[in-house]
């Protein structure tokens, strides 16, 4: 579904990405840990190219896409983003902000789309919110609101960026569990989370990143319980 | 009885002679606003462009009317200009009025929309719209709406500002109060009479946006 190679990215003078590899299957769900400043939401953010790496290639549903294209929204479509920040749009209201995309990019009659974005929020668990406006949800709802928004658009991979650390502890779960579903329906998925318990339970592959490289990847039990290399191993000390 | 060289119960008896320079007033600054919301708008986005052909263009014009007094920018348009293109006084006030504050509106909008965090961008064009899209339907509808307060604030400067149209002959509320003072030999009364009626569109000027501020607050969202 996706697939990365020998991708560099920049800063300026800052290496941010060394030479990352990754591929990602369909239906796999691949969770991303490393400490803060490894390049990690880099990495999710040059996938959607929000970011533009310098040098390297990446495949998506094997289409390579260079950064140049003109066509870059076409590609962001087939990849839905959830951001740490939700990035709800604060001007309309919650089922305005999951038909957004509907009626704006798939040119969707309003009709049509609000049965889509009624069927959304029940998935998340938000059918009475609808007329509400970002403002009035918990962090947890928004979160939620946010996923539906990606969902609308139908995408082949749905990436996340720390999509619980910005939320009151009692408020993680219901997210998560959200987010488990898609898992489990096969949603094709990559997380950046510390999340343990998720990534146990629905992830197929944890990958350690450390100061932009991909240092070590294996199983989520594995990785966890027998970390192999030494930076991992102090990571993931310093984690519980 | 204090006697007073002036006499204030000329300000009721001469009043509503002002009426039509007061129409005349609002008629400038009315459509020298609408000029200036166009041309800031578009300067404004000109602005923030990354292509030098658009945003030098932008920078130079603010650059020139924030620098030079707007009493010059009239006397330019409308006796400057009179061998290239001879313009009526009305059009030239408002067309001074309007340029003069394009540029000032230019900037409000520049900075409302800076002040748009980047992920409202970010989430817009992660589900696949065009950076036009994302401008025109995320971006900028926020950035309107934090760039009230100061828009009214630049209205009500405009409006006082249209008393500088005096200077190229238009017969609005200032230069009436001049000819009036000098006629009837009331130059006070006259001025004051003018000041009241400014004082009434600035007070009806700034409720008004108070009202609009507040009536954007009801979709409040901000969080
Ligand atoms: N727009 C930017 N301009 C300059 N430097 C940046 C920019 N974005 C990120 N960086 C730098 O790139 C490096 C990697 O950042 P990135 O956000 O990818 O890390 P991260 O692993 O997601 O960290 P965190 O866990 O804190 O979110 C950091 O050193 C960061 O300061
Ligand atoms: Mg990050």
């Amino acid at each position: 579904m996706i697939k990365i190679r020998e991708l560099n990215k920049w800063f300026g003078d800052l290496h941010v990405l060394k030479d990352v590899d990754l591929d990602v299957a369909e239906k796999e769900v691949v969770v991303v840990i490393g400490a803060s400043g490894s390049g990690k939401s880099t990495l999710l953010r040059c996938i959607n190219f929000l970011e533009f790496a310098q040098k390297g290639q990446i495949f998506i549903d094997g289409k390579e896409t260079d950064s140049r294209s003109k066509k870059l929204h076409l590609v962001r479509m087939e990849v839905g983003m959830v951001f740490q920040h939700f990035n709800l749009f604060p001007h309309r209201t919650v089922m305005g902000n999951v038909i957004e995309g509907l009626t704006q990019v798939k040119k969707l009659p309003r009709e049509q789309a609000l049965g889509q974005g009624r069927e959304l929020l029940e998935k998340v668990g938000l059918s009475d919110k609808a007329d509400v406006y970002p403002a009035m949800l918990s962090g947890g709802q928004k979160q939620r609101v946010a996923i539906a928004r990606a969902l609308a658009m139908k995408p082949k991979i749905m990436l996340f960026d720390e999509p619980t650390s910005a939320l009151d502890p009692e408020l993680v779960g219901e997210v998560l569990q959200v987010m488990k579903n898609l898992a489990l329906e096969g949603m094709t998925m990559m997380v950046v989370s510390h999340e343990m318990g998720f990534a146990r339970e629905v992830g197929d592959r944890v990958i350690y990143m450390d100061e932009g490289r991909i240092i070590e990847e294996g199983l989520p039990e594995e990785l966890y319980k027998n970390p192999q290399h030494e930076r991992t191993k102090s990571f993931l000390a310093r984690l519980l | 009885m204090l006697d007073l060289p002036w006499d204030f119960t000329a300000i009721a008896r001469y009043f509503p002679g002002f009426y039509a320079a007061a129409l005349l007033t609002l008629q400038i600054t009315f459509f020298g606003i609408l000029v200036g919301l166009v041309l800031g708008l578009v300067t404004g986005l000109m602005r923030l462009s990354t292509f030098k052909i658009l945003n030098l263009p932008a920078k130079g014009y603010i650059w020139v009317i924030r620098g030079t007094p707007l009493l010059l920018q009239l006397m330019i348009i409308y006796y400057g200009l009179i061998d290239l293109v001879n313009i009526d006084r009305m059009p030239a006030a408002i067309i001074g009025l309007g340029v003069h504050n394009g540029a000032y509106i230019a900037e409000i909008f520049r900075g409302a929309i800076q002040s748009i965090e980047r992920g409202q961008r970010e989430a817009a064009l992660s589900l696949g719209m065009t950076p036009t899209q994302a401008m025109i339907r995320v971006v900028l509808p926020q950035a309107f709406k934090r760039s009230v307060p100061a828009l009214g604030n630049q209205f009500i400067i405009a409006l006082k500002d249209s008393s500088l149209a005096s200077a190229i002959a238009v017969r609005e509320l200032l230069l009436r109060a001049r000819q009036m003072g000098s006629s009837t030999l009331m130059m006070l009364e006259m001025l004051m009479i003018v000041g009241i009626y400014y004082l009434m569109m600035t007070t009806v000027l700034t409720l008004l946006v108070g009202r609009v501020e507040k009536r954007l607050q009801v979709s409040d969202y901000r969080d």
